[in-house]
């Protein structure tokens, strides 16, 4: 089954991010696809690179990541939430004269049609906090 | 390939993005042509308030978003029709005519849609 997930809680505030990476990999593993996993409102953050767990707890963009460049998945950041929340690939942090960026590999940042794509495209979407 | 979406508000116009987020989904989903429906539920049904004041907070004004509606030809819209009594709210307070629900039509009405997200 060809399934999408948009997630909305904070990494680290809010368990969601976490829930959705173990659903992911667990549906990923009775051979369903993840077509794409959309972050919406605070949950954006998960593709801050700069985000630094302490060592005894998941580093939530790396695991993200890792999954992604492993099964293919598609992860889109909203680019709009994404810009608020200051989660900014080279492309946006040039366009707006900022002097770092900080996407994590793997993630894109795109509009909201890319969550209304993933929604006609897959047979169920689930969705996680805020 | 043509869905039935359902996107329900809950959320107060001001204190969270969470409802301006989900009048923006419903706006980018309406320009798909697919079959879109907004229902307002709890606190939600405040969104909908005529003449709201957002400058004292800083804020854009969320009602001016949902005027946006029948632009972007979203007519179906849903209105929790108890939350609006708990809350004395009438529906000629209300800047967007929709449908009032008792809780039982809420239930028939959600079963009705292939994807139902929550703002």
């Amino acid at each position: 089954m060809k399934i999408s997930l948009l997630i909305l809680g904070s990494p680290y505030s809010s368990q969601s991010v976490q829930t959705a990476l173990r659903f992911a990999t667990a549906a990923i593993q009775q051979d369903h696809q993840i077509y794409r996993v959309f972050f919406y409102h605070d949950a954006v953050n998960s593709g801050n690179q700069l985000i630094t767990a302490p060592q005894d707890e998941q580093q939530l963009p790396n695991a993200w990541s890792a999954l992604a460049r492993q099964y293919n998945i598609d992860l889109v950041l909203c680019i709009a939430s994404a810009l608020k929340h200051g989660v900014l690939d080279t492309t946006e942090a040039h366009r707006y004269e900022k002097n770092a960026s900080n996407l994590q590999d793997n993630f894109n940042l795109s509009g909201l049609g890319q969550w209304v794509d993933a929604m006609l495209m897959s047979d169920r979407i689930v969705s996680f906090g805020p | 390939m043509s869905k039935r979406i359902l996107i329900i508000c809950r959320q107060p116009p001001y204190g969270s993005s969470l409802a301006r987020e989900g009048i923006d989904l419903a706006l980018a989903t309406s320009v798909f042509d697919q079959d879109l429906a907004v229902l307002f539920l709890d606190d939600g049904v405040l969104q909908l308030l005529k003449n709201q004041q957002s400058s004292a907070l800083n804020m854009k004004n969320h009602g001016n978003a949902l005027s946006a509606f029948p632009l972007y030809d979203l007519n179906d819209i849903y209105i929790d029709q108890q939350a609006l009594s708990i809350r004395g709210v009438t529906a000629k307070d209300l800047l967007l005519e929709g449908n009032l629900l008792s809780t039982t039509q809420i239930t028939a009405l959600i079963n009705q849609y292939d994807m139902v997200l929550n703002f």
